[in-house]
């Protein structure tokens, strides 16, 4: 849908804005362009409906040069919502929603209609239509200015820093609303913000650019866990890194890699031996090569020690587990819900390899609460 | 009373051809104005370099004794209507010219930057963003310079252009005060009235939203 191919962009000055860039872009796409002020990223996007012209390389919209395109008619296929909201002061709500569709010469009825279905979009009242932007709140205004950007429904959306002029509380309700909206709709975005927190929880893909050049490009997740340099560390912040660890990490990042175990054909007599031993009330069964079986505790070993002999006799099957590639985040809830005392790991073919018990969970809880200090004490 | 009344028995039909005349002159001279100083404004304000040696040099005519162009303009154009309206044609250039730019100028930039976004062509932007933002002020210049004119145009009357410089120029020369207020009056009538008109095209023009502001700034 969009493609960069070695684009950069000199100012006259000498100074490079953005330098080699190559990056490629699925339809219905959230990307999010991030970076500390005078990365580029801002260049980057203007880019792409041609406010700034590349110096160097190609973009391509749909395979499309647009180098190659008129640029009024290439803007106007091109959704562009700005920080400073910028709706006209001298127009309604209407004419300002509209203004794109007026330029493309769509009859007066057609605009009325359209404009009122995306008021609708953003559960506005039709009555909006006739007022003027400065009569309406500031969260109001900026969702003029997006409903403005999808008039003539432009497959591509550029927004540079949209919600930055808004207090916090509005700018959270507007990104959800605008997350939902561009599912919705099915739309690329490409979103430019200087707020990691915004870029996290809008993004499909993070762009993350400094000095002009891409340091790094991935979905949230795989940023939070491995960020690219220190550079993005620092960007992202210790903080965030930390907390954001139960949402990415992994069951296999924390289990206990040696639970205690047992061999569904032993004797029940040298379970009781392994419980003492190891100092636990119950054990995980495996066969003989390393399946899990099940578990069987103290409780039913006392129960039935007249009649059984074998662990297989008082094995309870169908334990709950989970998978190593589970996310932590994920197995605490379980945990908590199933009021388990701990949790078998195991991998695709139900090998045992680890355990995740309650003790893990107060490992985790005292990470994000000190694991900070801890950091810094270590260094 | 009855020297008003005896006068206008005599003069009345007079004073209204001639105050018709001074009307005709200083409007015809700011419509000129305003054909050429609202484009040549927008104009500069692409062309920020050349602003101010243009305004300096429009400037510099202004200054120039209103007498001396008119006297300027004789061998040039001869006498009559013509050579005293492209005089004062002058004159209302530079107030206009000032508050286009200014008032273009001064159009938010953000919002200039949206219209290019969201595809405007230079000619849409003027059209539907810089006009509409900048329309109070460049009224408010045409305005100015339109009063301005009516005073001014008394002095056509030197080059033979008519209008109620006829009536002031014979009182003095003649040392008749009533023709000296007979041409004196109706002007600043004239000017009032003209101020009025324009300033309630003014508001007509200016976009609703914008009218409450007016007020209340």
């Amino acid at each position: 849908m969009l493609k960069f191919e070695h684009v950069s962009k000199k100012y006259k000055g000498g100074k490079t804005a953005v330098s080699n860039l190559n990056l490629e872009f699925k339809k219905g796409e959230f990307i999010v362009f991030i970076g500390p002020s005078g990365c580029g990223k801002t260049t980057t996007m203007k880019m792409i409906n041609r406010l700034i012209e590349p110096t160097e390389g190609k973009i391509f919209i749909n395979d499309e040069d647009i180098m190659e395109k008129d640029p009024v008619k290439l803007r106007r296929e091109i959704g562009y919502v700005i920080q400073q909201i910028g709706l006209f002061p001298h127009m309604t709500i209407q004419e300002n929603i509209s203004l794109v569709l007026k330029l493309l010469k769509w009859p007066e009825e057609k605009r009325k209609k359209r404009a009122e279905e995306l008021l609708s979009l953003v559960d506005m009242t039709p009555d909006y239509l006739e007022r003027y932007p400065h009569e309406l709140s500031g969260g109001q205004q900026q969702r003029i200015g997006v409903l403005r950007a999808l008039a003539a429904d432009q497959p591509l959306i550029l927004m540079d820093e949209p919600f930055g002029a808004l207090d916090p509380i509005t700018r959270d309700a507007l990104q959800d609303e605008f997350k939902n909206l561009q599912k919705k709709l099915d739309k690329t975005i490409v979103f430019v913000t200087h707020d990691m927190d915004e870029a996290l929880k809008l993004a499909d893909r993070i762009v993350i650019l400094r000095d002009g050049q891409l340091v790094q490009c991935g979905t949230p997740d795989e940023i939070l866990r491995e960020p690219a340099d220190e550079f993005v560390e620092e960007f992202i912040g210790k903080e965030r890194l930390v907390q954001a660890k139960p949402n990415i990490t992994t069951v296999e990042q924390i289990m206990n890699a040696h639970p205690v175990t047992i061999t569904s054909d032993e004797q029940l007599s040298n379970a009781i031996t392994v419980m003492k031993t190891n100092r636990v009330d119950s054990l995980l069964v495996i066969d003989q090569e390393g399946v899990l079986e099940g578990y069987i505790d103290v409780e039913a070993i006392d129960q039935n020690r007249k009649k059984a002999k074998d662990v297989a006799d008082i094995l309870i099957p169908d334990t709950f587990s989970v998978y190593k590639d589970a996310l932590v985040r994920d197995t605490i809830r379980q945990i908590l819900k199933k009021g388990l005392k701990y949790v078998p790991v195991v991998d695709e073919k139900r090998h045992l390899v680890g355990i995740v018990t309650r003790t893990s969970l107060v490992d985790i809880v005292y990470d994000s609460i000190w694991g900070d200090e801890e950091l810094e004490r270590a260094q | 009373m009855s020297a008003i009344i005896d006068f206008l028995n005599n003069n009345g039909s007079d004073l209204l051809i001639k105050t018709w005349e001074h009307l005709y002159i200083s409007v015809i001279a700011a419509a000129l104005g305003v054909i050429v100083a609202v484009p040549l404004g927008i104009l500069l304000t692409r062309f920020d370099k050349a602003a101010s040696p243009v305004m300096g040099v429009l400037g510099m005519i202004q200054t120039i004794p209103s007498f001396a162009i008119l006297a300027f303009f004789i061998p040039v154009l001869g006498i009559g209507k013509i050579p005293a309206i492209i005089a004062l044609f002058f004159y209302s250039v530079l107030p206009i010219l000032r508050n286009t730019y200014t008032g273009v100028k001064d159009v938010n930039k953000s919002l200039l930057e949206a219209g290019r976004g969201m595809g405007m062509t230079g000619w849409e932007r003027i059209r539907y963003v810089e006009l509409p933002l900048s329309i109070p002020v460049i009224m408010a210049g045409i305005r100015v310079s339109t009063v301005y004119l009516i005073g001014w145009a008394t002095l056509a009357a030197f080059i033979g252009a008519g209008g109620l410089g006829d009536f002031i120029f014979s009182g003095l020369n003649l040392y008749q005060t009533e023709f000296i207020i007979a041409g004196a009056i109706p002007v600043t009538i004239l000017a009032l009235i003209v101020d009025l008109i324009l300033g309630k095209l003014e508001f007509k023009v200016t976009p609703k939203s914008m009218r409450d502001k007016e007020k209340t700034a």
